[in-house]
């Protein structure tokens, strides 16, 4: 059997050594199309506030590791798929024949059609290119323009801070991390970030980055410009499948539709991870949730059907997200907006920055956004993947939205 | 032979000798907050439970852990943080649907239970054999475990 994954990233590694336990003696061959060793992106935080070095950023820190497990892995990058021949052409001009493919090509930052973001002193944080960048560029003192607080945004916010930049964070939503933490976390998150010298200014929506010698002028659409030494653009992410745009495979939201088996709609070719528009287990619909922990369960599955078809069926992947924004924690999972009809039970401590929200379908919880909690978080997870129903203890919940450790033992050993 | 941590709840009175003996092995000093090894609380059933990590199969904090920082002991079965790996994204916490990994905001890493490397000190100070350390496949566990299978996302089909 020769199995191609297409990707380096976590999901592709997974993949490859899941792969390697199932069929010790296939063939396996991992391209990722950048000139590292496969790495995380997930650790570039890291990287940046110089708490480790890039080798603290490769997926697996043995030398030698996937040699070792006979896993070929070239930097290459694919061009198009013909899904016929099975085959696919890469860059270089030569050709990959496969008899199962995965895609695990991850995502990208995506453009925002601001003028003037292609400038030298303009860049994502996405690849560890970006980062050696970013960390040329930042000399304490350095005036950093962060357009964007999502997801990643926030998750780099800290480090830039802890680097020595002088920050101001510039979001068009009218929160922060719209897409993870309901108003009443976002609206906390800013009010801390400005507690800790941050300006995060919401509803900010850039019109243009303009030079200005050896620095920037970032002009808002409504008042002032500030000025940057460094501008870094986070605004969202799109899945890397341009280069299936003419394979025939189908693809829903830019990224590759797969059904319950990670199977895409052609033949013998797979995808996971970022660039995988895969079943949520919590509206059992498809979307791209584009997180480390998905990616890694897309990929341990694709590898199973890879192996045998139809072995393992994936019930959906649990949308999680936690974050550390310059010391205070936020988390969300499933659900978090809540469903209509359910109920909500809250507990908020402002001056501590403290806040739980529990949202509830029926008897069962259905997802949670959290700030300032780290004990115990996962069960979260544990009591919306169980399915679990409460009983009583949804009323004991709705008292006191803490008790979830009690309430997850009293579902479980009854 | 691989051992376990075997928790029998209904001999459990509750006095927090495991928190201690955990929170000295591990971080050396008597503080319950800083446990691996928790007792919950049901007031109104006048109920203790000590629950720890179970050492699951599935191991969902390794698989998710973006560095490579948790490994699996292979003498104990043990899943293990390494401190000098560990970056502290918390994501291994978020992920372990047990509740059983937590972040330590003072090193800003995350701490586990790793079986004190196969000496557990909370089964040695509990005066009630409430936790014992016992062999992998001594009955009772296998009921913990299962709860791993309850949530459990992929279902092997047919
Ligand atoms: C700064 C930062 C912080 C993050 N923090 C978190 C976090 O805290 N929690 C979380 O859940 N997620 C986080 N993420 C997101 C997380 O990193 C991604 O979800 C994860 O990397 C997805 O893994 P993947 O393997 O699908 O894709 P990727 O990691 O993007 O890997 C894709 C691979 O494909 C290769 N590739 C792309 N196109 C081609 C091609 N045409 N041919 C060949 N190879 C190709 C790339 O080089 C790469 O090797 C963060 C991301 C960033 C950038
Ligand atoms: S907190 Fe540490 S051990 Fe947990 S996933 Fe992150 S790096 Fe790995």
């Amino acid at each position: 059997m020769n199995h191609l994954i297409l990707g380096a990233g976590p999901a592709g590694v997974v993949a490859a050594e899941t792969l390697r336990k199932l069929e010790p003696s296939a063939s396996i061959t991992m391209l990722g199309d950048e000139p590292e060793p496969p790495y995380s992106r997930m650790a570039i935080p890291y990287l940046l506030r110089n708490q480790i070095d890039e080798r603290g950023t490769y997926l697996r820190k043995q030398q030698d590791y996937f040699a070792a497990r006979r896993i070929e892995t070239l930097v290459e990058r694919a061009q198009a798929v013909d899904v016929a021949a099975k085959q696919v052409r890469l860059a270089s001009g030569a050709a990959r024949s496969y008899d199962k493919l995965l895609v695990a090509t991850g995502s990208t930052p995506i453009t925002p059609p601001i003028p003037g973001l292609d400038q030298p002193g303009v860049t994502c944080c996405w690849t560890l290119e970006d980062a050696r960048k970013i960390t040329a560029a930042i000399q304490p003192g350095a005036k950093v323009v962060l357009i964007g607080a999502g997801f990643i945004g926030c998750i780099i916010l800290e480090a830039l801070v802890s680097a020595g930049a002088k920050l101001s964070v510039l979001e068009m939503g009218d929160r922060m991390v719209p897409r993870m933490l309901d108003p009443t976390c976002g609206r906390l998150l800013q009010k801390w970030c400005a507690q800790k010298g941050v300006t995060v200014m919401t509803n900010a929506v850039v019109a243009a980055i303009e030079a200005r010698g050896k620095r920037y002028q970032v002009q808002l659409k409504k008042g002032a410009a500030v000025a940057a030494d460094l501008v870094i653009s986070a605004t969202g992410v799109r899945a890397n499948a341009d280069f299936l745009q003419d394979s025939g495979v189908t693809l829903e939201h830019g990224a590759v539709r797969v059904d319950e088996y990670m199977a895409s709609s052609a033949p013998d070719l797979y995808a996971a991870g970022d660039v995988a528009c895969g079943k949520d287990f919590s509206s059992g619909e498809y979307s791209v949730q584009a997180i480390q922990p998905t990616a890694v369960e897309h990929a341990r599955i694709a590898a199973h059907n890879m192996h045998r078809h139809r072995s393992v069926k994936h019930q959906g992947a649990v949308l999680m997200n936690v974050l550390d924004t310059i010391g205070l924690i936020s988390a969300s999972y499933g659900l978090w907006q809540g469903v209509a009809g359910g109920d909500s039970s809250e507990l908020l401590d402002e001056s501590r920055f403290r806040y739980i929200c529990l949202r509830f379908d029926g008897e069962r919880l259905v997802g949670a956004n959290t700030l300032g909690m780290t004990q115990h978080i996962g069960i979260l997870r544990g009591l919306i993947q169980g399915r679990f129903k409460l009983g009583k203890w949804k009323a004991r919940l709705m008292e006191n939205p803490l008790q979830l450790m009690e309430a997850y033992l009293a579902a479980t050993q009854g | 032979m691989q051992r376990s941590l075997y928790i029998d709840a209904d001999k459990c009175t509750g006095c927090l000798q495991c928190e201690m003996a955990c929170s000295y092995e591990n971080e050396g000093v008597f503080n319950p907050a800083k446990s691996r090894i928790k007792v919950f609380t049901f007031h109104h059933e006048g109920r203790f439970v000590p629950y720890t990590c179970t050492q699951c199969d599935e191991a969902w904090c390794m698989a998710a852990c973006p560095v490579d920082a948790i490994t699996m002991n292979r003498q104990t079965g043990a899943m293990e943080v390494s401190e000098a790996v560990c970056v502290g994204c918390k994501v291994c916490t978020i992920a372990c649907p047990f509740g059983t990994v937590n972040y330590n905001q003072d090193s800003g890493k995350v701490i586990k239970c790793d079986l004190c490397g196969g000496d557990p000190e909370c089964a040695k100070a509990c005066p009630t054999e409430a936790i014992t350390y016992v062999d992998a496949d001594a009955t009772g566990f296998d009921k913990m475990r299962a709860w791993a299978a309850k949530t459990d996302n992929a279902t092997a089909a047919n």
